[in-house]
C-alpha cells in the first residue's frame, strides 16, 4: 500500500518537490495538496512580464489542474481550502472549510507573506502587495481607470512593479527610504547608473524618503502619500514592496519549532520527523530565503528523503541576481562591498552606461556587480562558485571571458560537460537534458526557438550564453550564434567563421584582397588576424597560394624556436621517437661545432639543441640535411611529434606495434600546417605509457586493433581526450588521424586548440562527419593527402640548399 | 658629425619585413613597409629586448616576437597601455637604394 504525502502550499517550493519526487519514486505516494491560491501552480517570478503584457496568465502555469489529474495528486485548491490545523497526534491536516487529510509525511511550503509597513492608512482600499495573480490583476485594472500610482521600495520587486505599471501608462514614483536603489544587490556608482536609466524611461523618484501617512478620500480609498518634509503626492494605487517574511502562522500555531522561519536541518526536516518544509517559509542555518535557484536545490534534497533514499544534504550555494526589466542589463552576486581584505577591480563608462565591479579576496572572486553589459555575470558567477583562483589572469579578468582565448580558461563553463541533470537557467528550473531533449525531439535550431519551448532564458535572461553552448554543443556545426560572433581582433568587424567563408566564393588570394574586400580598419591588419588569415588562405587554397613569410611569426619564419636571448633552439625530426647512434653522433658533433650551450631532450620524445645564433642556423641545418635528417617543425602551427610507448615488438605487454604505427603516422603527417600546434601518440597497449590520452589524437592498441581519441590537451588546462572509434587495421587509424586532422585544418579557428574546438563544435558534430559518414572520411582524408602533397618539403633543407629566404638569416650590411 | 651610408637596395627587404644592419652602436633593425617607406630602429624591444626586426610590420607598426609589444616605427614608442621608447635612426630610401644616417662615434 501507498503512504501517504500531504504538501500545504501549492507554490513554485512544494510543487517542485512533488516533481522531483515523481521522478525518483513515483510509486511511494498516494499525494494531496492543500493551496489557498485557486489555481494550478504558476511561475511566480513571471508575474513581472504579465504585469509589463509581455506574459499571460496562462503562459506562466507550470502545471495545470490536468497535470494533478495525470499523476493523481489529490488536489484542494482555493481561499476556503486554506489548511488552517494539523493534528500533528493524529498525522492529519484541517483546511478552512472542514477538508481532512491524513499523512504518513507532510511538507510544509507555504512560502511568504509581503510585509506591508503599519503606517497609518496602509489598510485602505488601493494599497496592495506584489504577491501573487490576484495582486497582478488589481494593478492592471487599477492601471485602466486611475493615474497616479505609488510604489513604496526601491528594491527588486519594486522596481519590477513600478516598470511594470508604467508599461500600463500610468505614472509612477518611486519611494525609497535610502539613496541606493536595490541596496542590496547594488552599490552606488551601479544604482545611480541604473536610476538615471530608470528615469530617463519615465519613471519618479522620491529617495530618502520618509513617508508618514496615507491618506483617505471619502469611500475609504486611498488618494494621496504624506511625508514627513511636508510634501505630499498624489496616489490611486499604492503598491508596498518593502520584503518579505515567512509565513509560519500555521507552523507556530501548531507548535512546530519556530524563529524567523520554520527551523530545518540538512534534509530539510522540522522538529517533528513527520514533517518537512521548504522554501520562503523556512529557516535553514540561519538563514531565509527569497529565491528559487537555493529553493529548487531544497527541493532535490527533501524529494531524496521523502523518497527514503537518504542521501544528499542542503547547503546554500551563493546565488545572483538580475532585475528583470526589459532592456536593462544588470547583474549582482556575492558579496559585492568588500572591505579591508578584499580588492576591487572596476571599470567604468558612464557615457556607455557600463559599470563592472568584482571583489577579490584572496585572488578569488566573492562578488560582483555589473550594469550596462552583463555578458561575463554567468562566467564571473561560475569562478566564485567554484573558488577559482584567478591570478593568472587577473590583468584581463574584466574583459570577460571571450578575452581568454587558447584553450587555458575555455572550459570553464562549457555546457558539453554538463551532465544532463545539470540546471541552465535558474529561473524557470530548466536542465540540460530538457534542452537537449528538446532540440533534438522537436528539431530546435535557434535560440528563440528552444526559448519558446522549454522557457530556458526567457526570463531574467542571464543564462542566454549557457543556453546557447548547450544548442552548440547539441547541434555542432549546425548552429549559427544569434549575437554576432566574437571579432578576430580589433582591425575587423568580422569573426573567425565570416571572414573564413569570405575567401573562397570571392576568389580572395591575397592578405590585401581579404582586407580591401572586407574593409578592415587597418590596411595591414595587425599580428593577430594576419597570421590567422594567413592560415585561412593557406588551407582554402593548397598549392595555390604562397605562404606569406611576412604573415608569419618569427618561429615559423626562422623554422626554430624564439628564445628569450633571440637565440633558437633546433630540432631535427624523429619520426616516432626512434634514432640511432649514427644520428646521435651527428647532432653531439653539430652541438660541438655550433657552441650550443644546452642539449635537452624535449616532452615529444626528441633532441632540442638550445641556445642556437641566428647566424648559425643555415649551417647546422645543412650538416644535419646532409646526415638525413629533417626539420622536427617544433616552432610550428603544425604536426609536433608523434610519441610512441616501445610496444609489441619488444614491450611484455604490447598487443600492438605502437612504435612502427607512430612512424608510418608521422611519415603522413609531417610537415601539415594547423590551426595551432597538433601532437600525436600511439601507446601500445592500455597502460597507455606513450600519454596518448592528453594528445590532439591519442591512438591507444587493444587486443583486437586500436582505439582512436581525440581532442585531448595536456596545457594550462588539461583535457582528456574524447572517445572517437576504435579500428581494427593500421591503415584505418591513418584514414581517421587524417580525416580529423583535415577536419580540423578547415573547421579550426587560427590558435584554436583542438580542444577548445571540439568543445565549440560538439564531439557527436565529429563523430557524424567521420565516423557514421565513411564518403566524408574518405574525402576529408583524401583532402589531407592532396595538401600533404604540398607542404611535406623540409624547410631546412629548402633554405640549407635551394637558396630559399636565406637573407632571412643574414643582415643587411655590416657598417 | 652624421653620415649617410648606403647599406642595399630596397629589394633585398621583405615588403612587411626587416632586416638587421651590424653596427658599432648595434643591430639596427631596418623595416619596409607596405608602401615602401623605409625605417630604423634600434633591434631591441625596451621591454625585454626583443629582436624588433623578428616582428611582424602592419601600418607602420612592428609587434614585437617576444610578448607582442606593438611598436610605432616612426617614433620608437610602444603603443597602447605599454610604455617604453626604442632608439630610432634616420634612413631613407632613393633610386631603389635605402640609406642609414648615423652620428659618428
Ligand atoms: C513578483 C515577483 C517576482 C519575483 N522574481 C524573482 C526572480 O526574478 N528570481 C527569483 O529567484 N525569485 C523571484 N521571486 C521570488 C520567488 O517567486 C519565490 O522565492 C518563490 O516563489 C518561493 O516559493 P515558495 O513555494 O516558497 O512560495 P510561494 O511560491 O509563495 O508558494 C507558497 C504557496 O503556499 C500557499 N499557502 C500559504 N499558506 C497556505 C496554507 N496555510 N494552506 C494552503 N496554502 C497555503 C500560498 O498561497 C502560495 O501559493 C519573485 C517573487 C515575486 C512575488
Ligand atoms: S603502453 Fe603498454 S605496450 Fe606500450 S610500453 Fe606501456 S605497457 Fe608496453
Ligand atoms: S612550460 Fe612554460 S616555461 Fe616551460 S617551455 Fe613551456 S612555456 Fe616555456
Ligand atoms: S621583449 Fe618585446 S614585448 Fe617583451
Amino acid at each position: 500500500m501507498r503512504e501517504k504525502l500531504v504538501v500545504i502550499g501549492n507554490g513554485m517550493a512544494g510543487m517542485r518537490t512533488v516533481e522531483e519526487l515523481l521522478k525518483i519514486a513515483p510509486e511511494k505516494y498516494d499525494i494531496t495538496v492543500f493551496g489557498a491560491e485557486p489555481y494550478g501552480n504558476y511561475n511566480r517570478i513571471m508575474l513581472s512580464p504579465v504585469l509589463t503584457g509581455e506574459k499571460t496568465v496562462e503562459e506562466i502555469m507550470i502545471n495545470d489542474l490536468d497535470w494533478y489529474k495525470e499523476n493523481n495528486i489529490t488536489l484542494y485548491a482555493g481561499e476556503d481550502k486554506k489548511a488552517v490545523d494539523i493534528d500533528r497526534r493524529n498525522q492529519k491536516v484541517i483546511a478552512a472549510d472542514g477538508t481532512e487529510a491524513e499523512y504518513d509525511r507532510l511538507l510544509l511550503a507555504t512560502g511568504s507573506n509581503p510585509f506591508i509597513i503599519p503606517l497609518p492608512g496602509h489598510d485602505l482600499d488601493g494599497v496592495i502587495a506584489f504577491r501573487d495573480i490576484a495582486d497582478v490583476e488589481t494593478m492592471l485594472q487599477a492601471s485602466k481607470e486611475k493615474k497616479h500610482a505609488i510604489v513604496i521600495g526601491g528594491g527588486l520587486l519594486g522596481l519590477e512593479a513600478a516598470n511594470g505599471l508604467m508599461k500600463q501608462g500610468m505614472e509612477v514614483t518611486v519611494v525609497h527610504n535610502l539613496d541606493v536603489l536595490m541596496n542590496r544587490q547594488l552599490d552606488e556608482p551601479s544604482a545611480k547608473l541604473l536610476e538615471q536609466s530608470l528615469v530617463e524611461r519615465g519613471l519618479s523618484f522620491k529617495m530618502n524618503a520618509n513617508t508618514s501617512e496615507l491618506k483617505a478620500d471619502e469611500n475609504g480609498h486611498v488618494k494621496s502619500i504624506a511625508f514627513s518634509d511636508g510634501e505630499e503626492l498624489p496616489a490611486d494605487l499604492v503598491v508596498m514592496a518593502v520584503g518579505i517574511r515567512p509565513n509560519i502562522e500555521l507552523a507556530q500555531k501548531v507548535g512546530l519549532h519556530c524563529e524567523r522561519g520554520i527551523v530545518v536541518n540538512d534534509t530539510l526536516q522540522t522538529f517533528d520527523p513527520k514533517i518537512y518544509a521548504i522554501g520562503e517559509c523556512i529557516q535553514h542555518r540561519e538563514e531565509l530565503f527569497g529565491l528559487v535557484a537555493p529553493i529548487w536545490d531544497q527541493a532535490k534534497v527533501a524529494a531524496n528523503h521523502l523518497a527514503a533514499y537518504g542521501i544528499g544534504i542542503y547547503r546554500t550555494q551563493a546565488t545572483s541576481t538580475k532585475l528583470k526589466v526589459t532592456g536593462i542589463d544588470l547583474f549582482s552576486a556575492g558579496d559585492f562591498t568588500g572591505d579591508d581584505e578584499t580588492d576591487d577591480i572596476v571599470f567604468q563608462d558612464p557615457k556607455r552606461g557600463i559599470y563592472k565591479k568584482v571583489v577579490l579576496k584572496e585572488d578569488k572572486i566573492i562578488g560582483s556587480v555589473m550594469y550596462g553589459d552583463t555578458i561575463d555575470g554567468s562566467w564571473y558567477f561560475q569562478l566564485m562558485k567554484d573558488g577559482t583562483n584567478v591570478a593568472d589572469f587577473r590583468d584581463s579578468l574584466l574583459f570577460g571571458q571571450a578575452h581568454m582565448g587558447d584553450s587555458g580558461h575555455a572550459g570553464v563553463n562549457a555546457a558539453a560537460d554538463l551532465p544532463d541533470s545539470a540546471e541552465i537557467c535558474g529561473c524557470n528550473g530548466v536542465c540540460k537534458g530538457d534542452i537537449v531533449k528538446a532540440i533534438t525531439e522537436e528539431n530546435l535550431y535557434t535560440l528563440d526557438e528552444v526559448r519558446a519551448s522549454t522557457k530556458a532564458s526567457a526570463s531574467c535572461g542571464s543564462c542566454t550564453g549557457l543556453v546557447e553552448q548547450v544548442i552548440a554543443s547539441t547541434l555542432g556545426g549546425d548552429y549559427t550564434p544569434s549575437e554576432s560572433e566574437k571579432t578576430i581582433c580589433a582591425c575587423t568587424n568580422y569573426g573567425h567563421d565570416q571572414v573564413r567563408d569570405a575567401i573562397k566564393p570571392n576568389n580572395l588570394k591575397s592578405f590585401h584582397a581579404v582586407s580591401d574586400f572586407l574593409e578592415f580598419s587597418n590596411p595591414d591588419g595587425c599580428h593577430v588576424c594576419r597570421p590567422a588569415i594567413n592560415y585561412y588562405l593557406l588551407a582554402a587554397w593548397p598549392g595555390e597560394y604562397e605562404d606569406d613569410m611576412a604573415s608569419r611569426f618569427t618561429n615559423e619564419r626562422m623554422h626554430a624556436n624564439i628564445q628569450k636571448d633571440n637565440t633558437y633552439t633546433v630540432v631535427p625530426r624523429m619520426f616516432g621517437g626512434v634514432t640511432t647512434a649514427k644520428d646521435l653522433r651527428v647532432i653531439a658533433d653539430a652541438a660541438d661545432k655550433y657552441d650550443v650551450p644546452m642539449v635537452k631532450v624535449t616532452g615529444g620524445q626528441r633532441i632540442d639543441l638550445v641556445g642556437v645564433k641566428k647566424e648559425d642556423l643555415i649551417p647546422m641545418w645543412k650538416d644535419l640535411n646532409d646526415a638525413g635528417m629533417v626539420s622536427g617543425h617544433a616552432y610550428g602551427k603544425a604536426l609536433r611529434t608523434v610519441k610512441t610507448c616501445i610496444g609489441s615488438q619488444y614491450c611484455r605487454f604490447g598487443t600492438q606495434d605502437s612504435t612502427g604505427a607512430g612512424i608510418r603516422i608521422e611519415e603522413m603527417t609531417w610537415g601539415s600546417w594547423t590551426p595551432a600546434k597538433f601532437k600525436i601518440a600511439v601507446s601500445g597497449c592500455p597502460r597507455n605509457c606513450a600519454e596518448a590520452t592528453i594528445k590532439d589524437v591519442g591512438i591507444v592498441a587493444v587486443d583486437s586493433g586500436w582505439e582512436i581519441y581525440v581532442a585531448g590537451n595536456g596545457g594550462i588546462k588539461v583535457r582528456v581526450s574524447d572517445f572517437l572509434v576504435k579500428v581494427a587495421t593500421e591503415d584505418e587509424v591513418l584514414e581517421y588521424t587524417g580525416a580529423f586532422m583535415q577536419m580540423y585544418r578547415e573547421q579550426g579557428h587560427h590558435n584554436e586548440r583542438t580542444a577548445p574546438w571540439i568543445e565549440r563544435v560538439g564531439l557527436q558534430y565529429i563523430k557524424d562527419e567521420i565516423v557514421e559518414n565513411a564518403e566524408k572520411r574518405k574525402a576529408y582524408y583524401e583532402g589531407f593527402l592532396l595538401s600533404q602533397k604540398f607542404s611535406q618539403k623540409d624547410p631546412w633543407k629548402e633554405r640549407a640548399s635551394e637558396g630559399v629566404a636565406q637573407n632571412d638569416f643574414i643582415p643587411l650590411a655590416e657598417v | 658629425m652624421s653620415k649617410t651610408i648606403e647599406i642595399g637596395k630596397l629589394t633585398d627587404i621583405p615588403k612587411l619585413g626587416s632586416r638587421v644592419v651590424k653596427t658599432q652602436q648595434g643591430n639596427i633593425a631596418i623595416f619596409r613597409t607596405m608602401e615602401d617607406e623605409v625605417f630604423a630602429l634600434h633591434d631591441s624591444c625596451p621591454h625585454k629586448q626583443g629582436a624588433l626586426s623578428q616582428g611582424i610590420v602592419h601600418g607602420k607598426s612592428v609587434t614585437c616576437p617576444l610578448h607582442n609589444w606593438v611598436i610605432g616605427l616612426d617614433d620608437g614608442e610602444a603603443k597602447g597601455h605599454d610604455t617604453g621608447c626604442t632608439k630610432t635612426f634616420e634612413a631613407h630610401q632613393e633610386g631603389g637604394m635605402v640609406y642609414l644616417v648615423l652620428d659618428e662615434v
